[in-house]
């Protein structure tokens, strides 16, 4: 049953991907200008970043694949294993609407950095617009670009550079 | 004629933060002709905390213009004009010759007097007293080595500088990142931020009192900007997407930056008072990287509209990009030479990222560096050398590089990974 819906799914999405370029979200926030004041006393602490945690979590329960989808270098193809990934998360998102989930796009450290968060955040929009195809809600993903700066693999070479060019797909508390 | 002029570099470095591991110079690839100089060790009180005459010896060597002889080769060791005997000199084959003294002048205030001598025309070519202080004898050290730098070459020095880079260090299975500020020469290293989440892309503001840089720390991108001396900082942008690749105006009124709030990453000029926001570019592309044109008037910006990321310039308002890079598959993160004639940019060509110049006139285009994954080039204020980012073994680490690439140097260090070196203009 799964297996069917996955192949409805891929060729859906193959069939509309292919011809699909839309530009993503346009929706603008309000410039958020905080003075810190002295903050002074407090910069040369580490921020503390453990406050997001993961809430429901479709790949520790229902899914084998996990949640990262990996691409092929300068590409934001994303490949079969890839597309069924993301079906299944699609899957979850509809079923569950008031999930939330965070695309972390990243690339390998060849080039320079911030055209990397450039090519990090169309990696990222590219699973969005799959997610979206399946009928999960543009409200439910944002996309976070990190670039080079988040490497699962600090090596300097075409494997370390495999397992870093990814998306990862975290559940957010929305 | 013992002709003393006062310079006042009433400098006061009041860093809030702390110290971290120094940054050494090491340099790597030498430059032959260079100017034979003779720095004598300055006679001082005994507890004066820097060793003026070392100080400004590493400074002309570290320039690759002029080769400081030895002092175990020193004859004699004159610190007034009255002790110089040019002949000895002249005997070394030395063609300039600096002596000095540090004087006490009360608690922790000093006083540095020094001369400088052409030796084969036995005449006097500068002679200074810099009043200074204990903290600050370092700095003006090196606004010493500009004025001796400045006097044999014509061009102004760019020793009183800093540098603002990034390190990356694990901690267990955490990352740290940090924001430092160190004098150009790698000392006296100051943290001014750390995050668990990355910090990139640092940017000068023209009177070097200000940083600009992007922070994930609340786990998205935010563009801050940071007074270092008094830590102070404020978020300038955070909107949904892209917030990155900050640079100040030569004004120091405005910031271009790169967001993607409208679908994908497009140059925008902030002004930073009133927060608007104007944007400058218009395609489905990348456009990233932006950086000012020494007048202001062009920004210059990476694009991959053409396919593969090139640089482009556009007016600071807006309308039509020229493409401006045509060598290579790949070139971005464009820094203009002080004088608007060149561009310093990550050329990437079969697999490998080397930092390259291009004549902007001409086209003309000379790889000057022979790392495989140089990247981040910085001109110095002067425009007489690039520093950028390049990887030694596992490590990234810093290097520069004479803008004609005849002469190389690495800076190396115990801390983690460093990157994103950027020269600060000169500090007043």
């Amino acid at each position: 049953m799964k297996r069917l819906i996955s192949i409805i799914y891929l060729a859906l999405i193959t069939l509309v991907v292919n011809g699909c370029s839309s530009s993503g979200p346009t929706r603008n926030d309000a410039a958020d200008v905080i003075d810190k004041g002295d903050a002074a006393s407090s910069v040369a602490k580490p921020y503390d970043s453990s406050a997001i945690q993961p809430l429901s979590d479709p790949a520790a329960t229902s899914l084998d694949s996990g949640k990262i989808i990996y691409f092929d270098f300068d590409s934001y193809n994303v490949d079969e294993a890839g597309r069924e990934l993301i079906a299944a998360h699609a899957n979850y998102l509809t079923t569950n609407p008031a999930a939330r989930i965070r695309l972390e796009g990243h690339g390998d450290e060849r080039g320079s950095r911030e055209y990397n968060i450039g090519l990090g955040e169309r990696r990222g929009q590219a699973v969005k617009r799959i997610l979206e195809l399946l009928n999960a809600s543009p409200e439910q993903i944002s996309i976070v670009s990190f670039g080079e700066e988040k490497p699962v693999d600090y090596g300097h070479n075409q494997d370390a550079w495999r397992q870093n060019r990814r998306v990862e797909i975290v559940y957010v508390d929305g | 004629m013992k002709r003393i002029m006062s310079i006042f570099c009433v400098l006061c470095m009041s860093w809030s933060v702390s110290a971290s591991a120094a940054l050494t110079i090491e340099i790597t690839q030498g430059l032959e002709g260079a100017t034979p100089i003779a720095v004598v060790p300055f006679s001082g009180t005994g507890n004066e905390p820097e060793n003026v005459a070392e100080i400004i010896a590493a400074d002309l060597r570290s320039s690759g213009r002029f080769a400081p002889v030895s002092q175990d080769n020193m004859i004699s060791r004159p610190v007034i004009p009255e002790q110089v005997r040019f002949p000895e000199w002249r005997t070394l084959g030395v063609e300039d010759l600096v002596i000095g003294t540090v004087e006490s002048a009360g608690g922790d205030r000093y006083n540095i007097k020094f001369f400088m001598f052409d030796v084969y025309q036995s005449k006097k070519l500068l002679g200074f007293s810099v009043p200074t202080s204990r903290s600050s004898m370092r700095f003006d050290a090196h606004r010493i080595s500009d004025l001796i730098y400045e006097k044999l070459t014509g061009t102004p020095g760019a020793f009183a500088t800093r540098i603002a880079y990034v390190t990356d260090a694990r901690r267990g299975n955490e990352r740290e990142y940090k924001l430092q500020v160190s004098d150009f020469d790698g000392h006296n290293p100051k943290t001014i931020l750390t995050s668990k989440e990355p910090l990139m892309s640092p940017a000068w503001s023209a009177d070097g009192k200000q940083l600009a840089y992007v922070s994930f720390e609340d786990k998205k991108a935010s563009i801050y900007s940071q007074n270092v001396m008094t830590a102070k900082r404020k978020k300038l942008v955070s909107f949904e997407g892209i917030n990155g690749a900050p640079a100040w105006s030569p004004e120091g009124d405005r910031l271009a930056l790169t967001l993607s709030r409208d679908g994908n990453p497009e140059i925008y000029i902030y002004t930073l008072s009133g927060g608007s926001l104007k944007r400058i570019t218009r395609s489905p592309a990348i456009d990233t990287e932006p950086v000012w044109s020494p007048d202001g008037k062009i920004l210059a910006f990476t694009s991959d509209r053409g396919g593969s990321p090139q640089i482009y310039k556009v007016s600071v308002n807006g309308g039509r990009a020229q493409r401006v890079t045509f060598e290579g598959k790949y070139n971005a993160n464009a820094d203009f030479s002080p004088d608007g004639k060149h561009l310093a940019v990550v050329h990437g060509e079969s697999g490998r990222y080397r930092i390259a110049v291009l004549d902007i006139e001409s086209g003309k285009m000379d790889i000057l560096s022979d790392g495989r994954l140089d990247e981040s080039p910085s001109f110095a204020p002067n425009g007489s050398m690039i520093i950028y980012a390049t990887q030694k073994g596992d490590a990234g680490v810093l290097a520069a590089v004479s803008s004609d690439g005849r002469f190389r140097q690495q800076f190396t260090t115990s801390d983690g990974s460093v990157r994103e070196p950027v020269w600060s203009s000169y500090v007043k």
